[in-house]
């Protein structure tokens, strides 16, 4: 604009308005409830519909919480604390703590064991999960199992440290043959640590049980949320690698191999987990030899890891299969073996694919390992529905005992699944 | 993998078994056939020597003898002196019929979850993923027994019923809500009920047709019939006109109040409720991310293009949208209705009589042939998983995307 026509006129601004609020109605609060909440009249409704029910529920469980009573000793004290009023009898929690999460038959003196036990688990648990931790961290996670065993069922040390110079062993024969040949360095291995095993079974004393350092404590005394989480670690860490083996099996061109695999895994598909159990408790004690007894404990970890490596398997070969052609050729022609392809070229991709799928499982698993209680295992569930409803203080308990149990499970299981989708979003390398 | 590359060999040596791809595979399965047979005579050998000792024998005679135990929830006639093989029958029965409940419901329940949680209502949406994730992490076991535990423990008796001035009373007085079962009214077929029924299922066919028809017009000259109101006019007029001509056979037997109970009606169990609940409303949750997961899988693209060309909002959901995300949504449904059948025998934890109590329960316990209970609870479910599985394939390859 010239000059002459800023003076021709009577008011020029020479400096720009500043720009004024958005309407009330179209910004903020109120635009935002406007957009989200009553766009449309059945949208409105539906807002009505839910805040509705968010009040009732919360009208209904929110005293109940609040109002709660944490430090009485029976029901009935309880109530007459209560007197009348609604309010949770909390104290059932508080007085049966110990019962809840190590059962009924645990030595009360040695709940420092497993406590440690669960406090190692997230050490031995961080390497694995979080893969930008120094990998030397992985030692820990390879000494977990022994050390845990050894805490939570406690006699002789001999057992679990023949049991871990026995892996030691076979990991270092298999270090020194597989730049031969995969299946002289795997089955090398499996040979020299059946060796070490059956060398040291003998040098073990036959009662090293009894002076032992850890009082030895039996499998049957397990229970309460600690047997669902030994359930759940075990059969999960297990079911992997058997899970990876049957995919391979799967996908073989050697048709015997693979149809073994196949009907193994349709048939564990197939059946209920709870009849797996059943064959756990009552019929395969039939199937080991008359002279040997094996626990319980120990027939409901096999009979879950292969129900679990089953559904592992299906979610590894989608995995397989989603991987181009061009990978599996590639390999083929670097002149990799088939072993090499898989476990540097084809298992790292596959695996990647297949880790959401993974979890699921084992989300899944966790939340089935409360199935024991049916064959009369005394975990969480079991001890709820049994000592604890059974009592005489405690009979008619029924929603705080149930809702801690919802509330731990709840929290684990939840928690896996946010750790999957964050992995998800750390191993997405096609940025998208 | 890599026989292409292997040069052909003049003579076979026996080093070949192990160095040479060709023929190596052959010994991996010799050993692996060698390992199986070694493992199922080791299994097999220590069962004969078990049954031995116990001086037992595999024998199924045991399903032809009387059963000796009552089933308070049947389908088919039923007494304690029935054999063992009716009791199994009727678990197969009511397993299928919780089973089939709970699919219906789940379906219902996870469609209308689904379609909710990704709606713009940011209220709704988020009061959908809070029972979604709230109903997934936590284990089914405990869903059946909470809803068991409100069925047997807080609602009331029959005698709250009772008096001038009841503390509980009935729903639309047809339906009782009890700590022994739920009573609902049941149907009494009078004489010519059958014509009603008869007709009812003509007019069902008789919308298929009406709907082929309408869409084989509109394929063959772009005439647009109305569908919704014709379709409901056939399915109920009909049936309705029919239950009138005939002066109304078709009554209801309300439940009443006698004695210490309720009679007349249908008693449907707390145990079955509490299965049939906790089964829908848990798997419910994972069908409602399938479906989710279905329709947020068909690209904006395919909706703007059908917007593009003019289509209405519910015709782009019905003829563009859906036919996508029901392909990838169909699958995974099938699979949570295998869960849901396999799941239901959970009814073993709240004294539902399905297979898995029955056969695999006091059956078991009573004769003690825990083998052959087991087994042939195994075939059962490996039937149906199997059977449901071959359904999914031919699906699969008829909604197949045909490419090149």
């Amino acid at each position: 604009m010239s000059d002459t026509h800023a003076n021709s006129v009577a008011f020029v601004r020479t400096e720009q308005v500043p720009p004024s609020p958005p309407p009330f109605q179209t910004s903020g609060p109120v635009k935002w409830a406007k957009d989200n909440l009553f766009s449309t009249p059945l949208y409105t409704l539906l807002t009505i519909v839910a805040a509705y029910f968010i009040y009732v529920i919360l009208a209904n469980t929110l005293p109940w919480i609040l109002n709660g009573v944490w430090s009485t000793s029976s029901l009935a004290e309880c109530r007459e604390v209560l007197d009348g009023v609604s309010g949770g009898c909390f104290s059932v929690l508080t007085e049966r703590w110990n019962q809840l999460l190590f059962g009924f038959t645990y030595p009360s003196e040695e709940y420092w064991r497993p406590t440690l036990a669960f406090i190692l688990l997230f050490a031995a648990a961080a390497p694995v999960l979080f893969y930008k931790l120094p990998r030397k961290l992985l030692i820990i996670t390879g000494l977990f199992p022994f050390v845990a065993y050894y805490l939570i069922w406690g006699g002789t040390i001999f057992t679990p440290i023949l049991a871990l110079v026995g892996f030691v062993a076979g990991y270092f024969v298999y270090q020194r043959f597989v730049a031969g040949s995969f299946a002289a360095g795997f089955f090398g291995g499996v040979a020299a640590a059946l060796v070490v095993w059956n060398i040291g079974g003998m040098l073990i004393p036959e009662n090293a049980n009894e002076n032992a350092m850890l009082l030895a404590v039996p499998s049957r005394d397990l229970g309460g949320f600690m047997l669902n989480m030994m359930l759940g670690v075990t059969c999960v860490s297990l079911s992997v690698p058997l899970g990876i083996a049957l995919a391979l099996g799967r996908q073989s061109d050697m048709p015997l191999i693979k149809w073994i695999c196949v009907v193994f895994i349709e048939f564990i598909r197939g059946v209920p987990l709870i009849t797996l159990l059943f064959v756990a408790s009552v019929m395969l004690a039939y199937f080991f030899p008359p002279e040997s007894t094996t626990d319980l404990f120990l027939r409901v970890v096999i009979m879950i890891t292969m129900f679990s490596s089953a559904y592992i398997a299906e979610v590894i070969r989608g995995g397989l299969a989603a991987l181009p052609r061009g990978q599996y050729e590639a390999a083929d022609s670097l002149g990799l073996d088939y072993p090499q392809a898989m476990r540097l070229i084809i298992l790292p991709q596959a695996l990647k694919i297949s880790i959401p799928g993974i979890v699921n499982i084992a989300v899944g698993l966790f939340k089935d390992t409360t199935l024991v209680s049916v064959i009369s295992m005394f975990d969480i569930l079991g001890m709820i529905r049994g000592p604890i409803l059974a009592s005489t203080e405690w009979n008619g308990v029924y929603w705080e005992l149930l809702g801690f149990a919802a509330l731990l499970f709840f929290v684990v299981c939840y928690g896996i699944s946010q750790y999957s989708q964050w992995l998800e979003r750390q191993l997405a390398t096609d940025h998208r | 993998m890599t026989t292409l590359t292997d040069p052909p060999q003049a003579s076979f040596r026996l080093s070949m078994l192990l160095s040479d791809t060709r023929y190596r595979s052959y010994t991996f399965q010799f050993i692996a056939l060698m390992l199986l047979i070694a493992a199922i005579a080791f299994l097999g050998s220590n069962l004969m020597r078990n049954l031995a000792a116990a001086g037992l024998n595999i024998s199924y005679q045991f399903l032809g003898s009387p059963a000796g135990y009552d089933i308070n929830q049947t389908l088919v006639e039923y007494t304690s002196q029935s054999t063992n093989a009716k009791a199994a029958l009727v678990g197969i029965l009511n397993t299928l019929l919780v089973a089939f409940l709970a699919c219906v419901t789940a379906t219902v329940l996870g469609v209308i979850a689904g379609v909710l949680r990704l709606s713009n209502n940011w209220l709704v949406s988020k009061l959908m993923s809070f029972y979604v994730e709230i109903f997934r992490n936590i284990p089914v076991l405990i869903w059946i027994i909470i809803i068991f535990t409100i069925m047997i423990a807080v609602l009331p008796g029959p005698r709250a019923f009772r008096g001038d001035e009841p503390s509980a009373s009935m729903v639309f007085d047809a339906i009782a809500f009890t700590n022994r079962g739920v009573y609902i009214p049941a149907p009494v077929w009078g004489p010519g009920s059958m014509v009603v029924v008869i007709t009812f299922l003509l007019s069902v066919v008789g919308v298929f047709a009406y709907r082929r028809y309408a869409t084989k017009l509109l394929y063959d000259t772009g005439r647009l019939l109305p569908m919704g109101w014709p379709s409901l006019a056939i399915f109920f007029v009909p049936a309705l006109l029919a239950y009138l001509v005939m002066g109304m056979p078709i009554g209801l037997e309300y439940p009443e109040l006698k004695g210490f109970n309720f009679s007349g009606g249908i008693k449907v169990g707390g145990p079955l409720i509490a299965l049939w609940f906790a089964l829908s409303i848990y798997t419910g949750a994972f069908i409602a991310e399938n479906v989710r997961a279905g329709i947020q899988a068909i690209s904006k693209g395919q909706s703007e293009a059908a917007g593009a060309l003019g289509l209405r909002q519910g015709r782009i959901m019905n003829l563009v949208v859906l036919p996508q995300a029901l392909r990838v949504i169909i699958p995974p449904l099938i699979s949570q209705y295998l869960n849901i059948t396999k799941n239901s025998s959970l009814a073993i934890a709240v004294g539902y009589a399905d297979i898995t109590a029955t056969l695999g329960g006091i059956t078991l316990n009573q004769t003690g042939r825990a083998i052959e209970c087991v087994l042939l609870l195994m075939l059962f479910y490996l039937t149906i998983s199997l059977s449901i599985s071959a359904v999914m394939n031919v699906y699969n390859n008829s909604v197949k995307l045909k490419e090149r």
